[in-house]
């Protein structure tokens, strides 16, 4: 396929998981809000919603200090926002637009809809919309899209390169999103019984819709370790970083074996999947958890640029 | 020649009466309840802008994604009526192609003094970088689209010509899709001829063109100035039913004697480039240096046989509107046969006698730029104030050779929607006329309706829509 249709069609899959997780931010930081907090008050956890996102600083330009009203706004219908739910909407839209013949019908149905139908929630007036409506209609819309390709794309290389740019997005997006709660999860930290570790824990799960799946996969008391392990490490749950990369892994051999010839970028991605093999939650504790998430959001991006150069860029053999 | 104001000729309508084709539909828009019919309506536009067949308008504010205007009310065509259009439409196919075979080679109808020569070679759009070449199968304009004007039950006039890269035949094919899935029960009363074998045969046709060095299956694109081009939508449209690539400049490379894509798998040749980019846009080393939209090398490798370009370059200088006039005689000349279909009587200001007519009855007639399209540059005299007229009389003694004039032709009119009902509403229709090894044209076309009363400027850009266009299986 044209290298300029891989790429469109991979930062359409990079930009809808991008929706989706600011999605999830907005839904766990107003719920936040309706918590009381200890030490009176209401809880107040925007800005480390805004840091999940690295906006917090061009968000305090624009608006001053945070409150819930104006995050929405910024999260949700900011164009000056490049990880809003609409610039991320319009972005995957525009890049599936470009590449139409490359979609089915009905995804592009479902894509083109979802945008359709946020400039029709743009003329609503802010008042009259609840954020749960907002965080709704922005998780249905992608899984109405990523539906769509699971049902009816045809399983050539277009689909495999949509599906490392999930994977490579949403990988990114879970090591961001513990990193800003990396510290609630610090065992020489941990404020054991608190109550405050507790909620910060049922949080960081809400945030990838992972508090059933946490009941469901260990039993006995939550803990730190578990929690890393559920998201980091463990296969079963689908935004942890092992499914992630093994699904980028996966792709890529689809790939090769497709073509016929293997690539720098499977290799890449397979000796990140035998780091994440390798290691226990142990390990990762020793060597620091928030040195560990930064390496592997690094070389997270190093594969995501391997694929770009093998691939995307279309240079001249 | 006179410009005498005839009465309008409705289509559906003979007096009082129903014209026979109309019966069925007339009957079902009787039954149609009102809301049901602005329900439909709404529900054809969702239809439009969910698959996205809008055209693009940037530079004027507002939503750039407009949606053209559809009149859920068809056009009807019988098949005797069509059997006419459709032998001269394939007879000014082949002729316009044996014209620019003929004036990129030996120019025997300049030499047989049948057409002046300055009218072809200090044409903007006589290519050098043609001359002396022969393209695969002398054919020339792959794609040629006759503008048609109707003013009575056996009177068409052929309004122009597009021998580069007419557009708008998406809207033919989706028209039809959509109607068909509103309504049904209107296709199962009415035997309607099928027209969604265009793709096919547009592939059909592009790949009969082939080079001469092409071994295998052809690798035909279609190359499109990308996504900004107002009709992008038809672009990706018609790769997305032939199952080819849509490409940009940017993906395509030239090296040795061949066109090459950039693909994930590594350089791939291309053998055959649709393209909807204008001539001077296809090579920067040949035409526009600044062009970022075409292929530095390309004409080299088109010259020495290792691609195929639809339309050729230099095609153009066929339809032009000063070279129109002269289609009948080109008719004679190249196939010796009589022209089936009548172009409308045009006066060239570049004449002398001709430039005193028209500047006389200047408030009767339509004036027309040589060069222009769109329906830009253009005076209808009967619809045009004092100044207005006296501004174009003005630009016409400056330049006259850059004018042509028509009389205002009463154009057919067909049944419209509007507010109360429905209304008769000037329309004129545009078929499709695909030129490879065969000359191919699906029964049908695009029907542009000029929706303002009493308006005769149908082009999308000015407030025109599109109807489906049934031709009646015999």
């Amino acid at each position: 396929m044209l290298s300029r249709t891989a790429d469109h069609l991979y930062w359409m899959a990079r930009y809808l998981e991008r929706a989706e997780t600011t999605g999830r931010l907005l839904e766990v930081g107003a719920r936040n809000a309706l918590l009381p907090d200890p030490s009176g008050g209401y809880r107040n956890d925007w800005e480390a919603v805004l840091q999940a996102k690295g906006t917090l600083e061009p968000f305090r330009e624009k608006y001053g200090e945070p409150n819930q009203r104006n995050i929405e706004t910024y999260m949700f219908f900011d164009a000056d926002n490049p990880s809003s739910v609409l610039s991320c909407i319009n972005a995957a839209r525009e890049n599936g637009r470009v590449v139409r013949t490359a979609l089915t019908a009905p995804v592009w149905d479902a894509l083109n809809g979802a945008y359709q139908e946020l400039k029709q929630l743009q003329r609503i007036e802010r008042s009259k919309l609840m954020t749960s409506e907002l965080t709704d209609w922005t998780m249905r819309n992608c899984f109405l899209v990523k539906g769509c390709v699971q049902a009816t794309q045809l399983r050539n290389d277009g689909y495999d390169f949509m599906g490392i740019g999930t994977a490579i997005e949403r990988a990114d997006n879970t090591a961001r999103l513990i990193d800003v709660k990396y510290y609630v999860l610090l065992p020489s930290l941990s404020y054991v019984g608190s109550g405050l570790d507790q909620s910060q824990w049922a949080l960081l799960l809400q945030s990838m819709t992972a508090q059933r799946a946490f009941n469901w996969t260990y039993t006995g008391e939550i803990t730190a370790q578990k929690i890393a392990h559920l998201l980091i490490l463990n296969r079963k749950f689908p935004r942890s970083l092992r499914s992630c990369v093994q699904w980028t892994c996966d792709h890529l051999d689809n790939i090769a074996e497709n073509y016929q010839t293997g690539s720098r970028a499977q290799e890449a991605a397979h000796q990140l999947l035998d780091d994440l093999l390798n290691v226990t939650v142990d390990d990762i504790f020793d060597e620091g958890l928030h040195e560990f998430l930064g390496r592997f959001m690094a070389r997270n991006a190093g594969l995501a640029n391997t694929v770009q150069d093998v691939y995307l860029h279309g240079i001249p053999a | 020649m006179s410009a005498k104001q005839a009465p309008i000729f409705n289509e559906m309508m003979n007096g009082v009466d129903t014209r026979a084709a109309y019966q069925n539909l007339e009957q079902w828009y009787r039954s149609m309840p009102s809301e049901l019919r602005s329900l439909k309506q709404s529900e054809a536009e969702d239809l439009f802008r969910r698959v996205g067949i809008t055209f693009a308008v940037y530079g004027e504010g507002g939503d750039p994604e407009r949606l053209i205007p559809f009149d859920m009310f068809p056009r009807v065509l019988t098949a005797s009526e069509w059997r006419k259009l459709d032998r001269g439409i394939r007879q000014r196919a082949a002729a316009l192609n044996a014209f620019l075979c003929d004036v990129y080679g030996r120019r025997e109808i300049i030499r047989a003094g049948r057409i002046p020569e300055h009218l072809v070679t200090n044409n903007e759009a006589y290519e050098k970088a043609a001359i002396g070449f022969m393209p695969p199968g002398g054919v020339f304009s792959h794609i040629v689209g006759v503008d048609l004007v109707r003013t009575g039950p056996d009177q068409f006039y052929v309004l122009e010509d597009n021998c580069r890269t007419p557009s708008g035949v998406s809207y033919m094919l989706q028209n039809r899709e959509i109607m068909m899935r509103m309504f049904p029960q209107l296709f199962m009363e009415n035997r309607i001829a099928p027209v969604d074998g265009y793709a096919g045969l547009l592939k059909k046709t592009l790949g009969s063109v082939a080079p001469k060095k092409c071994q295998n299956e052809p690798n035909i694109v279609i190359l499109t100035p990308g996504q900004f081009n107002s009709a992008y939508y038809e672009h990706s449209f018609l790769a997305d039913l032939m199952g080819v690539e849509l490409v940009e400049g940017q993906d395509l490379f030239v090296e040795g004697d061949f066109v090459w894509m950039k693909t994930t798998e590594g350089p791939k040749k291309v053998d055959v480039i649709y393209r909807r980019i204008d001539d001077s846009f296809l090579d920067p080393l040949c035409f526009r240096p600044d062009s970022m939209l075409g292929v530095p090398g390309l004409m080299n490798v088109y010259r020495s046989g290792g691609v195929t370009i639809c339309s050729a370059p230099g095609a153009g200088v066929a339809d032009d509107k000063a070279i129109y006039t002269y289609v009948p005689e080109m008719i004679r000349f190249y196939l010796g046969e009589e022209p089936v279909l009548e172009n409308v009587p045009t006066w060239q200001c570049a004449k002398k006698d001709d430039c005193k007519y028209v500047l006389e009855h200047l408030p009767k007639l339509v004036v027309k730029e040589v060069h222009g399209s769109g329906g830009y540059g253009m005076l209808v005299g009967p619809k045009a104030d004092k100044s207005t007229i006296e501004a174009f009389e003005a630009k016409i003694r400056a330049k006259p050779e850059n004018y042509i004039a028509q009389p205002t032709l009463a154009l057919s009119a067909c049944p419209t929607f509007v507010e109360e009902g429905i209304a008769p509403r000037h329309v004129d229709l545009r078929p499709y006329c695909l030129v490879g090894e065969k000359i191919e044209l699906v029964p049908g076309g695009l029907t542009r309706v000029a929706l303002t009363e009493g308006s005769l400027v149908v082009n999308s850009s000015q407030g025109g829509g599109v109807k489906d266009t049934w031709v009646l299986a015999e």
